[in-house]
């Protein structure tokens, strides 16, 4: 056997280490789970990372109860396979003052069933140590960010305030009521996550991959209608298109491609030939510069 | 255009392409260069070339060029790097930030980083885990003090290979003698920074000259491009190959009584099943039995690899050890030189404890007066009491408890290291081991036969230290001469401790400088301690302002020993009474740093015992003290 280290080798090591670190120096851990393809690699490094052990923390998933189906039947099985405790936690406020995408906008609704769920959540279960799949590739402001990056007792990130982060020692000592955002996947690229979920052989949502699917176009983006709740106008009648998602979210706000990708490499072609970069399938990072950076600060994940 | 991708549709050379990809080498490099050298433009440049930009981002690029750019007409790649908004509106990168990109034969990670003197912070952290740096030098300005300063902290970081890109050379029509003659001056000016390489290029990065291509407009020079270069640079170490085995242990990992697994990711070396290790700092050896992994066990395990190993035997082992090769096992100290790097506002305070955290460690030490500080420009030593934000020094730390290490020049995982302020919870500063003292190994602590206890019990009571703090003027010294006086009423043995005592004598050379009360605390600290081994009630009464001096001193003195007592009046109280008339000369100036008046009071969270010292007079508050030293058994009727 020729011994040779690539990459993805590299990237699996660097990753691992951080979330032991994370683990022997915080108390209460929870890894966030957003069933995503970044949230897969991730819950599989925290197998590896604990193996013959079970990763001594739960996951959580904030369910804005507007995920698509199979994101959510795809969670579940995933987490009785490999036998780990879930905590799903749903903003009650929120569902009783009926917020939704249709109803009160993406951002309202991303707000309240988001971030101040996500708050919410951290706060009823103290926990001092998130697990997020971010990646400094994805957006400018997440290129400066810390891998233990710290948030104060309301979540926010104060971008001017942050430890230094030389080589790989991470301090993880924090004053009471303060908590961190752990990026374990922050030195990984878009075309490294997929090479390693080949790789690995890494489950994830089917809504990934092409396959004839309910849509419909608005504002230019191409809708699928998930259920009964998606509100059609007269003129909207859903067609069958072969379609897949980028990435995951809300099913209202999560726009399709048109795409024949069917498999792994398929997809990884069409990505390297992709034209526009990944989170623009998102509402949320159209509001131009310095969103995502104002969003961070005031405690969006 | 398409550098690194294939541009057709064809399956089978994308699988190719990703083959390739997924077989590179990763290369880590660092950029510095002064403001408006170009940095963020030579960044944004390659992200463009690398085709890691999309239409989106080109669209969104083309707005904020309209909105922030600097350039005119051209694209301002440098908006494509500046991310937080408060760096683009003034113009200038502030954090450390990195950027990825590959080429076809690697991938890239880039810490860009800004090159003020006040951002020295900055740029050491991106330095830390880089193989390579590129300098940037603006061909009208040619070498400048920072420059200097830039090949000086990648060096000290030990970085060995250096790019010195010299940029807008359209701007000095592309002339050859400028880049001669800033090649030769840098060659010379580098000479004493051990770097194994430096390659010089001449570029634009706002043209894109020698960037992916040798440049048409200088055929003058046939060296190559930049692209090409780093592609190609050999940034191995050789002696990598031959270094022996250690590994940090981060977590011990005991899912059930029969399995008992030490995590880590190994720091340098191989390692097999049934390899025989040393444990340090304990020196017990063992065996490898298995190397667990999430696929099945593994046949070895080296450098970089996140590994789980068992051993032969049952042996206590915790986060922080390190377990090497038996063989050759690494040193172990408790006080080392270092060369810091200060990064906090707040400057370094010798004599005050820092928490150390090296590798998976993390103990407590005490950092000795500078032996020197570095100025980064010219490269002298100057003398200095103390390091501020972004000073770099030389200074010994004793720690509380030996650690396995390694200098960093031998192995910079083992022999890195952070310093945490131990209220703030702030990284307060970097640096790296440069060698071990001996002096420890000589000295060791005599067990005497008669004891602590032994004194103790031939008085018939049990020591502590009654330990006063509170503004001057509350009524310390009053208090503790009340109880002092009823405690040998009752045949106690006693002793106290005074601070303008003590300061005219053991502590005649400290002044009030936050370093100097610490060390004030510490040496009062040390002396109660020794009272309390000869069995006496030590009644200290010490203004000791700050909490972390007083944590220091429960540290030392130990918890079950330590009373803290807060004697309790507002400072209006106090400077009302001001019996020594020092609050008047503090408001008139004439004394620097006055608690209360030039420095802060910071009132205990959670003494033992709060004294108010408005309601009751000294009499009473003595008699309370008395109650609780019965209470708590430290005195008998
Ligand atoms: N003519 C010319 N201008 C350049 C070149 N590189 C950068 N600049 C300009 O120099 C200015 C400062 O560049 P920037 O990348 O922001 O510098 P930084 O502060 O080092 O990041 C900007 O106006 C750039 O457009 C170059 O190669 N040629």
């Amino acid at each position: 056997m020729t011994y040779s280290f690539t990459n993805l080798d590299a990237l699996e090591s660097e990753s691992i280490y951080i979330i032991r670190e994370t683990v022997a120096q915080c108390e209460n851990p929870v890894m966030l789970y957003s069933i995503g393809k970044d949230s897969s690699v991730m819950l599989h490094l925290m197998m590896k990372a604990f193996y013959p052990a079970k990763p001594p923390f739960p996951l959580m998933h904030v369910d804005t109860t507007w995920k698509f189906k199979e994101m959510i039947s795809f969670r579940d099985a995933r987490v009785k396979e490999l036998g780990l405790d879930l905590i799903v936690h749903i903003n009650e406020d929120g569902v009783q003052q009926g917020v939704g995408p249709f109803t009160h906008g993406s951002s309202v609704h991303t707000d309240v069933m988001k971030t101040e769920s996500l708050k919410q959540a951290l706060s009823k279960y103290g926990f001092d140590a998130a697990f997020g799949g971010a990646r400094r590739d994805e957006e400018k402001s997440r290129a400066k960010e810390r891998i233990f990056s710290f948030r104060d007792v309301h979540h926010r990130w104060d971008p001017k305030n942050q430890r230094p982060e030389p080589w790989a020692l991470y301090n993880g000592m924090k004053k009471k009521d303060e908590s961190i955002r752990v990026f374990p996947l922050s030195n990984w690229t878009e075309l490294d996550i997929w090479q390693y979920i080949a790789r690995e052989n890494i489950p994830i949502v089917p809504l990934y991959f092409a396959k004839e699917r309910p849509v419909i176009e608005r504002d230019g983006m191409l809708l699928m209608v998930d259920d009964a709740r998606f509100p059609l106008n007269e003129n909207e009648v859903p067609e069958m298109r072969t379609v897949r998602f980028r990435t995951l979210g809300c099913y209202p706000l999560t726009g399709a491609i048109e795409s024949h990708a069917a498999t792994l490499s398929e997809i990884v072609q069409e990505m390297l030939l992709a034209k526009t970069s990944e989170r623009q399938g998102r509402a949320i990072d159209k509001d131009g510069a310095g969103s995502m950076e104002r969003k961070k600060k005031e405690g969006y994940f | 255009m398409s550098y690194n991708l294939p541009s057709s549709h064809d399956p089978q050379a994308v699988m190719t392409y990703l083959s390739k990809h997924e077989h590179k080498s990763v290369l880590r490099f660092i950029t510095c260069g002064s403001v408006d050298d170009g940095k963020s433009t030579l960044i944004g440049r390659m992200l463009y070339e690398s085709k890691m930009i999309f239409e989106d981002q080109l669209l969104s690029l083309e707005n904020d060029s309209k909105k922030f750019g600097t350039t005119g007409g051209d694209f301002d790649f440098a908006l494509l790097v500046d991310g937080l908004s408060a760096e683009r509106e003034q113009g200038i990168t502030i954090d450390v930030a990195y950027r990825f990109f590959a080429t076809e034969k690697r991938k890239f990670i880039v810490a860009d980083t800004p090159g003020h003197e006040q951002y020295t912070r900055n740029m050491a952290t991106g330095a830390s885990t880089a193989q390579l740096a590129i300098v940037m030098i603006d061909a009208r300005k040619g070498i400048l003090t920072q420059t200097r300063r830039h090949s000086f902290i990648v060096s000290m970081l030990g970085v060995k290979h250096v790019v010195l890109a010299v940029n807008k050379m359209d701007l000095v029509d592309y002339s050859q003698d400028v880049f001669e003659k800033i090649t030769d001056d840098y060659m010379e000016m580098s000479k004493g920074l051990g770097f194994k390489s430096v390659k010089s290029i001449p570029l634009s990065a706002l043209k894109g000259d020698n960037i992916v291509q040798q440049s048409t407009n200088m055929p003058w020079y046939d060296g190559g491009a930049l692209f090409p270069y780093l592609d190609v640079v050999d940034v191995g170490d050789p002696s990598e190959k031959i270094k022996p085995f250690r590994m940090p242990v981060q977590w011990v990992n005991r899912p059930n009584l029969d399995f008992r697994g030490f995590s880590g990711e190994v720091a340098s070396g191989v390692v097999r099943p049934n390899d025989a290790v040393m444990i340090l700092p304990s020196r017990k050896v063992s065996k490898i039995k298995r190397i667990v992994s999430y696929n099945g066990d593994l046949d070895e395990a080296r450098a970089g690899n996140a590994v789980t190993l068992t051993l032969g035997d049952e042996i206590d082992i915790s986060r922080g050890d390190v377990i090497a090769a038996a063989d050759c096992p690494c040193d172990v100290a408790d006080i080392f030189k270092l060369r810091v790097l200060w990064m906090s506002e707040k400057q370094m305070i010798s004599g005050r404890q820092y928490i150390f955290r090296s590798a998976t460690n993390s103990v407590v030490c005490t950092l000795s007066r500078p032996d020197y500080c570095l100025d980064v420009n010219s490269f002298e030593h100057l003398a200095a009491k103390s390091l501020e934000l972004n000073e770099i020094g030389v200074c010994d730390a004793m720690l509380d408890r030996p650690v396995a290490f390694e200098t960093y020049n031998d192995n910079r995982t083992m022999g890195s290291f952070i310093l945490i302020d131990k209220s703030s919870f702030e990284t307060v500063a970097m640096g790296m081991i440069i060698h071990p003292m001996r002096r420890s190994e000589n000295v060791h602590a005599h067990k005497m036969d008669i004891d602590r206890e032994a004194r103790s019990s031939l008085k018939n009571q049990k020591p502590c230290v009654v330990w006063m703090t509170g503004l001057s003027g509350a009524g310390k010294s009053t208090i503790a001469n009340a109880l002092e006086k009823k405690l040998y009423g009752r045949n106690v043995h006693s002793m106290s401790l005074d601070g303008d005592n003590i300061r005219r004598g053991l502590n005649r050379d400290l002044g009030f400088t936050e370093s100097d009360r610490a060390e004030n605390i510490r040496r009062i600290a040390e002396v109660s301690k020794l009272m309390v081994d000869s069995g006496l009630i030590t009644i200290v009464s010490f203004i000791s302002p700050f909490r972390i001096d007083r944590q220091m001193a429960r540290d030392i003195i130990g918890e079950d020993s330590f009373v803290e007592v807060f004697v309790d009046v507002p400072l209006v109280v106090a400077e009302e009474r001001d019996v020594k008339g020092l609050y008047k000369k503090a408001r008139a100036g004439e004394i620097p740093n006055f608690t209360g008046i030039g420095s802060p009071y910071e009132s205990p969270e959670n003494a033992d015992i709060v004294l108010d010292a408005v309601a009751h007079s000294a009499e009473e508050l003595a008699d309370r003290l008395v109650s609780y030293l019965k209470e708590e058994g430290f005195i008998h009727d």
